[in-house]
């Protein structure tokens, strides 16, 4: 095919449940493209000598050349194309934000649409994971090395399988009772099928990591009697893992949820399948949501999931100022969300045997620019007005667990309680100490988590191998 | 962590003691502790304190009253299941502190997490008064126990089949306060509504006391916020700010109301046990 025709192949668009169906379901929206759509949507990309879209990528992964290998029908290869510099396709093919990263610097994307990187990326996860072909690498010489990995979200998983690649022995430990972090607790099914969280880190179980589960460092054990055990190294994964309220009148109320409980009973507890899952969770009828980001995006649709009348995303600023991924709001829409913009709680109201039945709001207008660039929301006077609620989610953003660097003497935090590390190498104020991903930058995305490991990785290694 | 049963023995009518194996937990475990344990896959996460733990043998016991389907179910397992995963030791430590007068109180299951704390205040050389009630004469637990690490012993029941007729909160202001007994800090564990009856006792003679909290909990580990509660006005954390609390800033009315944010749930999960447990032929 010559580039002209190349070039006129307009951006295969992705198979969906549709809207109203998939609203009342748990089960993934996007079907994902077949190998033909995924051979022709590879066709689009002109295989740039000096591709911007790998700038765009936080961890460059080589994005010509696994399309390359898709156009070829060498899916199996394209996956393991990827998986050089991303261990874990599958998951950020789904979540990653690829409109603001290697997709916005696409030069297909200067006219017209860019290349569909995500969704060739998880197409060809997909397919090797579909095949069973899952290749494990050659054993390598053991090291005689110990580390220790707290957490097993995205950046503990990718540390753990790139040490133990490396012939150090891993074990990582993990608070809750499955591993996988924000990918097993917080994304709902719809969004990332816990299923392939699980192959992930069976891949790794594969490789040789250990996982303990229900062991909470800090409780169960601290940081220096990981070292006492014998651990050479420790690499503090533990993410943003702390809600955070508003602190306005009514938020202890029967059902005002934060967004990280709802998520958790309704995910990792399965709270959706009540009663065969023992976890319950309020069904309500009219349920509002606090927040515009990715969190508040799985709220809504969760509820809307759970058999929702009604519900209200209610956000301060206005829709250009949303941290959620565009993807998230179009469906989020698309399912009969409704967007109530610039406009503010500023009080629950309950009845008087404790239960939500309304939220007061105010409408917001937008200023001037605040530190982060955005317009600073302020309150029209007079404004207010209730909506009637039986159920709320306040998903405003997430802090510090403050576990671990409670009972870690010496270990260095900043005035938010995030744990501080060097950018590079992840190294922190105490020797053989490593951190990296949500609990040293405050809550980011997979892929950050996932590169931020993936140097500290390297970074351990060599302080193993110079150790005596 | 899986971990096997070792042990169980029914304590009364509806209440039943476990002992666990959890090495490690064993060995790190202080009284006022807790652990959640989950019993098999569709489980939800129940806390439960740590009643007891033998280091030497690396057993952790759990005492529990039968409320609903989860502890329905844990009470018809035997020595020899396994629970899929047992986690701990969560929660803040019991401030273990030589004070003077010390009166610890229990109710119903509340005895239990009682016992510890008791424990170690008599170790730390505190005079103990111990008070016990409950219902009935049958459903008082670890008297002898109790017994062991009191220097007075009292025990109370509503229906006066046994000791004292009355609640523990009458017990404690008429055979101690009322007279002038001084004591210097009073420990109380059970129902919500006979710890808040304690603390508006003990306010009246300015005792400090201390409660636990048995909030709903999911992970149990400062990540959802399902177990808040009002504090002083400030919303604490049961799971790691607590369990225990000063009794004279907790706001009992919204503990109770959110205890029962899934009375109804709690009910259909109930009946949908039972109701298996009837068609898979057990008893
Ligand atoms: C609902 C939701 C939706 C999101 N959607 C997206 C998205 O679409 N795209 C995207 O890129 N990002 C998204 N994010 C952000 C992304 O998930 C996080 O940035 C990422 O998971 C951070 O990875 P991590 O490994 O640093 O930590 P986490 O994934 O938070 O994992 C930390 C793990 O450490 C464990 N842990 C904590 N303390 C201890 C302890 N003391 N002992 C033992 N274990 C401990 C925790 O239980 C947890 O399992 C979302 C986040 C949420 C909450
Ligand atoms: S920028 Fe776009 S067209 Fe160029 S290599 Fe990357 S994906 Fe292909
Ligand atoms: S139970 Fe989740 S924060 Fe306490």
């Amino acid at each position: 095919m010559d580039m002209k025709e190349r070039l006129a192949i307009p951006r295969q668009p992705m198979p969906e449940q549709d809207p109203k169906v998939r609203a009342r379901n748990f089960d993934e929206v996007p079907l994902g493209y077949t190998p033909e759509t995924a051979k022709t949507e590879a066709l689009r990309c002109i295989q740039c000598k000096n591709p911007a879209c790998v700038e765009g990528c936080p961890v460059q992964v080589d994005i010509p050349g696994f399309i390359a290998k898709i156009v070829e029908g060498d899916f199996i290869g394209a996956a393991r194309h990827i998986k050089k510099t991303n261990a874990l396709p599958a998951v950020c093919g789904r979540v990653c934000p690829q409109e603001i990263q290697c997709e916005q610097r696409c030069v297909r994307g200067k006219k017209g649409d860019p290349v569909a990187i995500g969704r060739l990326e998880r197409f060809v996860a997909d397919y090797e994971r579909a095949s069973g072909d899952v290749a494990i690498p050659e054993k390598p010489a053991p090291t005689g090395k110990r580390v220790a990995v707290v957490g097993s979200g995205p950046s503990g998983l990718t540390v753990a399988g790139d040490l133990v690649q490396l012939g150090h022995e891993v074990t990582i430990f993990e608070a809750l009772h499955k591993p996988g972090g924000v990918l097993v607790y917080g994304i709902p099914e719809f969004r990332l099928p816990k299923a392939i969280v699980a192959a992930e880190v069976e891949y790794l179980e594969r490789l040789g990591v250990k996982i303990q589960t229900s062991f909470v460092i800090g409780k169960t054990a601290t940081v220096d009697e990981l070292f006492e055990y014998g651990y050479d190294a420790v690499y503090l994964g533990t993410g943003a893992g702390l809600p955070t309220f508003m602190n306005i009148p009514g938020e202890n109320l029967n059902g005002v949820y934060s967004a990280n409980e709802y998520l958790t009973r309704s995910n990792l507890m399965k709270a959706y399948k009540f009663p065969e899952y023992d976890t319950p969770i309020v069904k309500g009828k009219n349920v509002a949501v606090i927040g515009g980001g990715n969190v508040a995006m799985d709220s809504v649709r969760t509820a809307m999931r759970l058999g929702a009348d009604h519900v209200y995303l209610i956000y301060r600023r206005s829709r250009a100022e949303m941290p959620a991924r565009i993807e998230e709001i179009h469906h989020a829409e698309e399912e009969g969300i409704e967007f109530h913009l610039l406009t503010n709680p500023v009080r629950y109201i309950g009845d008087d045997k404790g239960w939500v039945v309304g939220v007061e709001c105010l409408k917001m207008e937008l200023g001037e620019p605040d530190e982060s660039g955005r317009r600073r929301p302020v309150p029209v006077k007079g404004s207010e007005f209730v909506i009637d609620v039986d159920t709320v989610v306040v998903a405003i953003g997430a802090g510090a667990n403050p576990l671990v660097q409670s009972t870690t003497p010496g270990l260095e935090t900043n005035k938010w309680n995030y744990i501080v590390a060097d950018e590079e190498t992840g190294q922190t104020s105490r020797e053989g100490v490593f951190a990296g991903g949500d609990i040293v930058t405050g809550a980011a995305t997979v892929i950050l988590a996932m590169g931020a490991g993936r140097k500290a990785a390297r970074a351990m290694h060599e302080y193993l191998m110079s150790k005596k | 962590m899986a971990a096997k049963i070792l042990e169980k023995r029914q304590l009364s009518e509806n209440v039943f003691k476990m002992v666990l194996e959890g090495e490690r937990i064993a060995r790190k475990r202080k009284a006022g502790q807790f652990v959640v344990l989950r019993i098999h896959e569709e489980g939800e996460r129940i806390p439960l304190t740590i009643a007891d733990a033998d280091p030497e043998k690396g057993t952790v016991t759990i005492i529990f009253q039968v409320v609903g389907k989860s502890t329905a179910h844990l009470s018809d397992l035997n020595p020899g299941d396994t629970l899929l995963d047992l986690v701990g030791p969560l929660g803040k430590p019991t401030h273990i502190e030589k004070v003077g007068t010390v009166a610890c109180i229990g109710g119903g299951v509340g005895i239990a997490p009682v016992y510890p704390i008791t424990q170690a205040m008599k170790h730390a050389g505190n005079h103990i008064i111990s008070i016990i009630g409950a219902r009935s004469k049958d459903l008082i637990i670890m008297e002898d126990e109790m017994k062991a690490v009191s220097d007075e012993f009292v025990v109370a029941t509503d229906d006066g089949s046994y000791g004292f007729k009355g609640f523990v909160s009458q017990a404690l202001e008429e055979k101690y306060l009322m007279q002038g007994r001084k004591i210097d800090m009073v420990v109380a564990i059970g129902p919500v509504p006979m710890m808040r009856a304690v603390c508006d006792t003990t306010k009246k003679y300015n005792v400090p006391t201390v409660v636990s909290l048995n909030s709903i909990m999911v992970d149990a580990t400062g990540m959802c916020g399902a177990c808040r509660v009002s504090v002083g006005g400030k919303t604490r954390f049961v799971c790691v700010d607590g369990p225990e609390f000063d009794g004279h800033q907790v706001d009992f009315r919204q503990l109770i109301d959110r205890q029962r944010i899934y009375l109804q749930e709690e009910k259909e999960s109930y009946d949908h046990y039972c109701s298996c447990r009837l068609g898979k032929g057990g008893n």
